[in-house]
């Protein structure tokens, strides 16, 4: 018989570090506002840094828009409505929308790394979801121009004007491709604020359009803060407010834009359901735990953030769930092995420091993993917490982060009625091998997008948005046309 | 009387039955009953392993580790005593231009061949697997299968590679399949058993799932892909599904299981995301040739290049490694 | 001598009974020649807390009954609508409607109700979608009822105005709390016996007669109101209903008032109060028949 080499002890096997290169780039040390197609100086000439969260290093200097910079541009762009954009034929728009989704591909290594930069994303998330899903926006709106006719029967859809659309620092490219490609497609024109902390990726897609070709004054961008975004809604020359972000700001919108004919998508916070059955494919439910809770830090308004697993099988999920959290890499997000990188902001940290502070005093058991966590940088471990009640406030509000409550139920009823007590309505996922289950629970539970044995999947053919106070309106597939359209 | 015999004949026989499904039956509802498996969200899983880049110190510890995994395969009609020879002095040393490079960790064969590869073994470190069990259909009678299996390790096979009944396991005849392990486990003595589920033939992975389950169950020591012989043979997505149902075994009972994948795994990158795979899956216990192989024959030439190139920064020719 | 006439009183309509306003206050309602017509119950802002809980009841039995099912109900509120025409008309010209005018207002509210009965089944095929994602998962929309809808109906159009608001909703498996037109109130109460004796489950359609200044800000505010559809609001009413429905961000809908036009009819009346709901479910083996894993 021959030797057994007996390599009984733990062979230490650790994956080097994979950072992606960052010198095919090419960013500017101070950007401007991008209006009727140049590059001009925020009238104050006030600007503020951007900085990379994972180790808190300047990035690049960002113009700040007051009131006069966005009339500029709100100016610009009706100009571009009225002399341009509402007068092409429909299939030159869409001519324009495919080189601007052609010109994305081309430069999405570029773009991956500088989302993953600017915001703190995994550079892995960035490169095989953030970017692609973007262009792919555009690519799918584009179609859409010349065939408005068949999206709504029995009328004739019409642009509404000037759009002004302030997105979220979550995903900051794919949310100006989700509002962008739409309103150029209906033939709407466009005044888009980035999140403060990401503008960035923006101001590249204000390049890939110069380089497309568009009109000037089709898109503008104007970056700044909260007033800036104020200032666009509040502008009387705006024809739709499209929003993404919180629940809280939402209101405000909506509140300021009462009583005028400006229409409004908004499409908030959630706090998500993810209900896990004892009969489900259970290792595939780990993923989609995983997935839905700890996919770009949990910085997503549709994360799976409320678990509910059946009794009967709920130790053994925590089990499996705690031990796969266990593998996963906290890190560098330009490295290419991380799966969970920094946290957006400090501000951000801070909100989700003291959710987990709350969490505890609120006496509910916290499990969080034991990964080597950066000196430097935003960075927080992928946290669960058992034990919590329906009344626990990390069960009630919009943690926004990478925290995950456990709740078990034992009927299909019990479930149901926990899952849509909350006044969100955003998602859900359910996960058992029964078909007819799956069924009755797409139907039952209030939310606009369902996922059952999977989460946390984006595609432009698929209609996103929320029921009660996850916003109003759709984003995606045909349905999110007719946010950007009057029909008569 | 006469009837009375019948009778209690009957019971016996049906007792006997009884006692045989109840085995199975108890023993994988005290598992927890069998999972089931979304073939999606393995695919998906799956995606997430080869997305890993594995750079560096990590990929030359990963390539030479991958290199002493691999059970050196030749399993054909015309193998002969000199081609076996062959592929033994290669399986002990891969590649002696190059110090300091491990063995493989086996070569396999077929039964008649085992006294050719034991005698050229001698004094190394390499282990003798034999096929068995009318390998590749199984499709064979059961006294036949121990005969081989028995023949095998009397002539000096130190790992026995086994087939299940895949036609008997569609049929649902599950018992029939955990009784023929359990028996070629007995005939193994103290050969190391692998079943191979041919999961090529079991078309989905709820059904590798539960194969894997029964020959877990039935005694086997490793769980194995595939024979090579049917198309596809192994796979990331059945090897994760059967990973699984190792580490739901382990965490049960603390006893390990060894995984071998064979058939179509014959260049390095593939070979280390497998690698990957089972550290994730299983943890780094695993990570040693005692709990993991890859049933193989060309991977070793394409690990040796990469080793060679990671080592010298230079592209290498097949024309510079020995095929045999 | 002139007989006696046995009057009627109007109720409010409230989960399928008619009560009076728990407030006990009344209007009188005068016709054109200055005699009184009728008592109207001056609705408080509890009949409407209690509406919508009514409402809010009934919303899981109706959004769970089968489409045929429910375009059978509307189109028996049709029918009973028809049988009652008369009555529909001496109303309506009671409040200073001319006969004629009258005539084709209760004709084109009927003809409205079998309108919407004939959606029912049909609108979430027109307006639903399978979509093509590019990954390997079956990907569907379908249209949703919101919930509890407020309805404020025209002051003007008393019965084909109201029809017009409320058949979309209910026909989409929502329930309604409808607040009536002020100053043409009967047809309402009429219409919510018709109803009540057409297999609608009580809470399905809640009308509250009364003053809209008090009664809207009540609805608008409420928690528990997914939506207001409406007509003929100020800019002040609108702007106040807008500023209310933050609160819970309900969705708000405001519709021209002639009811009498081609495009006083249509799926998007229907389409505005449903929510879009979208669901995700893996497909196994997409590449075909050839296992390929």
């Amino acid at each position: 018989m021959a030797k057994k080499r007996d390599l009984k002890q733990k062979i230490s096997w650790e994956l080097a570090p994979a950072p992606e290169s960052t010198g095919h780039i090419n960013l500017k040390d101070r950007y401007d506002l991008f209006i009727n197609g140049k590059w001009v100086a925020p009238k104050k000439k006030k600007y503020f840094s951007t900085i990379n969260p994972s180790n808190e290093k300047k990035i690049a200097e960002i113009a700040y828009a007051d009131k006069s910079d966005v009339d500029l541009a709100v100016d610009a762009a009706r100009k571009a409505y009225d002399g341009v954009w509402s007068k092409i034929t429909p299939s030159e728009r869409a001519k324009y929308i495919y080189r601007i989704a052609r010109i994305m591909q081309e430069r999405s290594r570029e773009l991956a790394v500088i989302e993953s930069l600017d915001g703190g994303k995994p550079i892995r998330e960035a490169r095989d979801i953030d970017i692609p899903l973007a262009s792919n926006h555009f690519f799918y709106n584009a179609g859409w121009a010349d065939k408005l006719e068949y999206a709504f029967p029995a009328k004739t859809a019409m642009p509404l004007g000037v759009a002004g659309q302030i997105i979220p620092w979550n995903f900051p490219l794919l949310m100006a491709a989700w509002k962008i490609a739409p309103a150029l497609a209906a033939g709407n024109t466009v005044v888009l604020k980035p999140a403060e902390t990401t503008s960035l990726t923006a101001l590249k897609l204000a390049e890939i359009i110069q380089e497309a070709g568009l009109p000037p004054g089709v898109v503008n961008i104007v970056t700044g803060f909260g007033d800036t975004g104020a200032a666009i809604v509040n502008h009387p020359d705006i024809n739709k407010v499209a929003f993404t972000g919180s629940t809280g700001v939402g209101k405000i919108i909506q509140n300021a834009i009462s009583g005028t004919a400006k229409k409004a998508t908004l499409e908030l916070g959630g706090k998500s359901a993810n209900i896990i059955f004892a009969d489900a494919p259970i290792d595939q439910a780990i993923e989609g735990i995983v997935n839905g809770i700890f996919f770009n830090q949990g910085h997503v308004c549709c994360a799976g953030s409320r678990l509910f697993v059946q009794e009967s099988v709920s130790d053994l999920v925590i089990k499996k769930l705690k031990e796969r959290i266990d593998t996963l890499i906290v890190g560098d997000p330009l490295d290419k092995n991380t799966d969970i990188g920094a946290i957006n902001s400090k501000e951000q940290l801070e909100i989700i420091k003291k959710y987990i502070k709350i969490g505890k005093e609120e006496g509910a058991e916290m499990y969080q993993t034991s990964c080597k966590i950066p000196n430097k940088g935003y960075f927080c471990a992928p946290t669960i917490f058992t034990d919590v009640a329906q009344s626990s406030r990390i069960v009630q509000e919009e943690i926004f982060g990478p925290v995950l409550t456990i709740q078990t139920f034992r009927t299909i009823d019990e479930v149901i009625q926990k899952a849509n007590n909350t006044p969100y309505g955003l998602a859900a996922g359910v996960w058992t091998d029964k078909g007819s289950r799956i069924f009755n629970l797409t139907t039952k539970l209030r939310a606009g997008v369902v996922w059952a044995n999977t989460y946390n999947k984006f595609d432009p053919s698929s209609p996103f948005g929320g029921y009660k106070e996850s916003g109003f309106g759709r984003e995606g597939g045909l349905h999110g046309l007719s946010a950007y359209v009057k029909l008569v | 009387m006469f009837l009375f015999f019948i009778y209690s004949l009957y019971l016996t026989i049906h007792n006997y039955f009884m006692t045989v499904m109840g085995m199975l039956e108890k023993k994988l509802s005290e598992l927890g009953g069998v999972p089931t498996v979304d073939k999606v969200g393995v695919e998906e899983r799956v995606a997430r392993f080869k997305s890993r880049s594995i750079k560096k110190e990590s990929k030359m510890q990963g390539l030479k580790m991958a290199l002493n995994m691999i059970d050196l395969t030749t399993l054909e009609g015309k193998d002969s005593p000199g081609k076996v020879r062959q592929m033994c002095y290669k399986a002990a040393h891969v590649h002696d231009q190059f110090p300091g490079l491990p063995t493989v960790a086996a070569v396999c064969v077929y039964p008649s061949m085992v006294h050719v590869a034991k005698k050229a073994l001698k004094n190394t470190n390499v282990g003798i697997a034999s096929v068995s069990t009318a390998f590749p259909s199984g499709q064979a009678p059961q006294d036949v299968k121990i005969r081989d299996t028995k023949f095998a390790v009397d002539e000096g096979a130190t790992e026995i590679d086994m087939v299940i009944s895949r036609g008997k396991f569609l049929q649902g005849e599950h018992n029939f399949v955990y009784d023929e392990i359990a028996s070629i486990k007995e005939a193994c003595g103290k050969a190391r058993l692998k079943v191979i589920l041919e999961t090529g033939e079991l078309s989905t992975l709820d059904n590798v799932r539960l194969a894997s389950d029964i020959a877990i169950l039935a005694g086997a020591d490793f769980i194995k892909t595939s024979t090579g012989k049917i198309q596809p043979a192994a796979t990331m997505q059945v090897t994760y599904t059967m990973l699984m149902a190792i580490k739901d075994y382990y965490d049960k009972t603390g006893i390990m299981i060894g995984m071998k994948p064979a058939g179509g795994i014959s260049n390095s990158k593939l070979a280390l995301h497998y690698l990957i795979m089972v550290k994730e899956v299983l943890g780094e216990e695993w990570l040693t040739n005692q709990w993991f192989r890859f049933g193989a024959s060309s991977l070793a030439n394409d690990l040796l290049m990469q080793i060679l190139k990671t080592e010298t920064g230079i592209y290498q020719s097949p024309d510079y490694f020995t095929i045999d | 001598m002139k007989r006696v006439e046995v009057q009627k009183t109007y109720k409010l309509y409230i989960g399928g009974k008619f009560p009076r306003t728990e407030s006990g206050r009344y209007y009188k309602l005068i016709d054109n020649n200055g005699e009184m017509v009728a008592n109207m119950c001056l609705g408080s802002r509890k009949d409407v807390r209690n509406a919508v809980v009514a409402s809010r009841k009934a919303f899981g039995s109706w959004s769970g009954k089968t489409a045929f099912n429910r375009a059978q109900i509307l189109y028996r509120i049709a029918e009973m609508m028809e049988g009652r025409s008369e009555q529909f008309i001496e109303e309506l010209v009671l409040q200073g409607f001319q006969k004629s005018r009258a005539r084709e207002e209760v004709r084109e509210s009927i003809e409205r109700v079998v309108y919407y009965a004939g959606w029912c089944d049909k609108y979430i095929q027109v307006l639903g979608s399978v979509n093509p994602v590019s990954s390997s998962h079956f990907n569907f929309s379908v249209h949703e009822p919101m919930g509890v809808v407020g309805i404020v109906s025209s002051e003007n159009s008393p019965l084909l105005g109201l029809v017009s608001l409320i058949m979309p909703a209910i026909a989409g498996g929502n329930t309604c709390v409808v607040l009536t037109s002020e100053k043409l109130p009967l047809s309402s109460i009429t219409l919510a016996e018709v109803i009540n004796s057409s297999d609608v489950p009580g809470g399905v359609v809640n009308i509250i007669t009364g003053k809209k200044t008090e009664t809207l800000p009540a609805l608008s505010s409420h928690m528990d109101v997914n939506a207001i559809s409406s007509s003929q609001l100020s800019t002040d009413q609108k702007t106040e209903l807008e500023k209310n429905a933050v609160s819970n961000l309900k969705r708000t809908f405001f519709y021209a008032d002639d009811w009498h036009a081609s495009a006083a009819q249509g799926i998007y009346y229907i389409a505005d109060l449903q929510e879009v709901k979208t669901t995700w479910h893996p497909i196994e083996n997409i590449g075909g028949a050839s296992s390929s894993y």
